[in-house]
């Protein structure tokens, strides 16, 4: 789960994570009466999932509380298109106004899961304010790691390691280890998958704070977290996978014509490759799980077919435990319920699978029954043009 | 002719709700030995025919097992893995999907004290067909053989049996070793197994978008394995940075895309496919086998 800034910040904040002062306002007048109580030059940013807001014109500075009310006014309710939106923006329905700071050096912290040794990697680099991607694969040297062993947290001796590494001077130091320590248990201890703080500020005046933030959460340890939970924002996701998820189904949303249904989240995406394979291009992403039922079918259908692009409709299953025949029953049913009018290709595979083929035959529908994956996706695509 | 599990495997299933005594009768029925169930508080009494224990330990003072299989749900999936491991299983495989990531960090560092091998989470299971099903995979579209198989997905690893079965190409072991970003035993321990065992003479291995557990092992084929592998990526159409239902399937910073992981197969000599309909069939190729269409 993604969160908003202001949000990583408070989090990060309560941990004892240093923040610049600011507060967050979904109005002009907001702005104005926040720049106004700081009584000092702000920054009005916008809150968005989507990095790249600053290149976008997200980001602005304020000298009055006027400015910052004029300021607000043409971020607020607008669509921001960053490199991360893609070309339909998101609109922006909150800002963060903050107190500007001396800025000295911009560096990066980032905390991610190794996969490979299975435990968390603190990260730092020089290059601060930059992705740290392009960082990575430009000049890799200027990244450094440290792995922190399950159990110990960042101890003391690697902060330092890490802070002399960046050439933070030596009367910041123990701020920056106690900057770094604070943040990984902030981490830990909210079962985070990514926290980021870029550029991490050093101040003219030797303070060292996060002057973004970034955080997002894992989705499996989110039931331990009811403090986190109603952090998550429905307007930043795409409402078709919103409504997916009231249903247990996993749904990716795509820019294809192909609407997909499959069991199983490799075998959907070995769907996807193999439309594209034959020559078409997928409408989305759509696991419908092990032991879908003929209601989950319902949905997984009306979901599919909201999709305005969709122009034929694939669904593979192999069925397993989960029997062919009613998979079957449940997709006619469903069919019948949604009143689907583009042409639908049914692959079935496994347990009882000629009585489930019987029975999409004989429904009177306009199902094609495929007999392998790619006899099913060369059909779908020739229907989808 | 497999590998981990076989006719000796005495199984005890950990977590016997609706889905763990549902594919424990499974198992039974496929021939699997199952020897008991651990449920806390109800040990000396049955259920489904199966003795209870109140612990793992208990078990294995009653009824000796050598492996496990977890049901338990996913809070408390992460305790069951440790108490198998501190009862002393040789072999743990978890089904179970959905454990928070730093429950499996804290399981894995656990795990590395010990001699157990844990298999999953978030996976079918591991079969060798005609002799023992650990998991939810159905048994029946297996055939008895020579050709490992191991994958990161459960029906699109069926998928690819059923293709080889239909072909008449039988499997000595399939290791469905799981979907989430850790796991207990990855593309190249797996196939480091596969390797050593003479009876096993073709891998499949099937990968997905996601970290580099699937260039690790084509490194390890490249230098140590002879034997023809023939692999499949899933996710080359996935977009960057969205999570493609399971856990670790998400390319991150540019990372973990399926044409990095294809390039490193072919560079090893493998034979990556591109289409998942051509799995069963670049294996009769690679084993020197007609293709009866």
């Amino acid at each position: 789960m993604k969160i908003h800034e202001y949000q990583a910040k408070q989090i990060l904040k309560s941990f004892g994570v240093a923040v610049p002062e600011g507060k967050v306002a979904d109005s002009a007048e907001g702005a104005y009466a926040i720049a106004k109580e700081m009584g000092r030059e702000v920054v009005v940013k916008a809150q968005i999932h989507a990095g790249g807001r600053g290149k976008a014109g997200g980001v602005k500075i304020a000298k009055t509380p006027e400015e910052a009310r004029s300021v607000a006014a043409t971020i607020l309710g607008k669509k921001l298109i960053t490199v991360q939106t893609g070309p339909e923006g998101q609109l922006v329905r909150r800002i963060l106004v903050e107190e500007t700071l001396p800025v000295e050096r911009e560096l990066y912290l980032g905390i991610v899961v190794d996969r490979a040794n299975a435990c968390p990697v603190f990260m730092a680099s020089s290059a601060g304010g930059m992705e740290i991607e392009k960082v990575a694969e430009e000049t890799p040297e200027l990244i450094l790691r440290e792995t922190i062993r399950p159990g110990f947290g960042l101890q003391p001796f690697q902060a330092r390691k890490l802070a002399f590494g960046l050439g933070i001077p030596a009367a910041s130091l123990p701020q920056a280890a106690e900057f770094m320590i604070a943040l990984y248990k902030a981490f830990e201890a909210s079962d985070a998958s990514l926290a980021e703080i870029n550029p991490f500020v050093l101040t003219k005046d030797g303070r060292l704070l996060a002057l973004d933030a970034k955080m997002n959460f894992d989705d499996n340890a989110l039931y331990r977290h009811k403090d986190i939970q109603p952090l998550r924002d429905l307007a930043e996701e795409d409402p078709l996978e919103v409504e997916a998820s009231k249903y247990s189904l996993n749904y990716i949303k795509l820019d294809g014509n192909v609407g997909c249904m499959v069991n199983g989240a490799g075998l959907a995406m070995a769907t996807m490759d193999i439309i594209k394979y034959a020559g078409g291009n997928p409408a989305n992403f759509l696991d419908v799980g092990g032991g879908a039922n003929a209601e989950q079918v319902r949905h997984a259908f009306e979901i599919l077919l909201s999709d305005k692009n969709v122009r034929a409709v694939l669904i593979n299953i192999f069925g397993g435990i989960l029997r062919c025949d009613v998979l079957a029953s449940g997709v006619v049913e469903a069919a019948r319920a949604v009143s689907v009018k583009v042409p639908v290709v049914v692959r079935l595979e496994g347990t009882n699978v000629q009585e489930g083929q019987r029975i999409l035959r004989e429904s009177g529908l306009n199902f094609t029954v495929a007999s392998g994956m790619e006899d099913a996706a060369e059909r779908v695509v020739a229907l989808a043009r | 002719m497999s590998i981990l599990v076989d006719e000796k495997t005495r199984l005890i299933v950990q977590g016997l709700g609706r889905e763990g005594s549902f594919h424990a009768q499974q198992a039974i029925a496929y021939g699997t030995k199952v020897v008991g169930a651990v449920k806390p508080g109800k040990g000396r009494t049955q259920q489904d025919g199966l003795p209870l224990f109140d612990s793992v330990a208990q078990a294995m003072r009653e009824v000796e097992p050598n492996a496990s299989v977890i049901f338990v749900p996913a809070s408390a999936a992460a305790d069951a893995i440790l108490e198998a491991a501190d009862a002393g299983l040789p072999l743990v495989v978890c089904i179970t999907e959905g454990i928070p990531t730093f429950d499996m960090i804290r399981a894995y560092a656990y795990l590395k004290t010990t001699k157990t091998r844990l298999i999953g989470p978030n996976c079918p299971g591991i079969i060798s067909p005609g002799k023992c099903k650990i998991g939810i995979m159905p048994g029946h579209i297996h055939k008895q053989g020579n050709v490992g198989v191991v994958s990161r997905s459960g029906t699109l690893t069926y998928e690819a049996v059923g293709q080889l079965t239909a072909l008449g190409i039988g499997q000595s072991t399939c290791i469905g070793i799981g979907g989430d970003p850790i796991i207990g035993t990855n593309f190249r321990a797996a196939v480091e197994l596969f390797n050593a065992d003479p009876d096993t003479h073709a891998l499949v291995l099937i990968g997905e978008i996601g970290g580099t557990a699937e260039e690790e092992a084509a490194q390890y084929i490249r230098e140590h394995v002879k034997k023809p592998v023939v692999g499949f990526i899933c996710g080359q159409t996935a977009p960057p940075g969205r999570r493609m239902g399971h856990a670790g399937a998400i390319i991150s910073g540019g990372k973990g895309t399926a044409r990095e992981k294809m390039a490193a197969m072919k560079a090893a000599g493998i034979t990556v496919v591109e289409s998942p309909a051509q799995i069963g069939e670049a294996v009769a190729a690679r084993l020197g086998q007609e293709v009866r269409r």
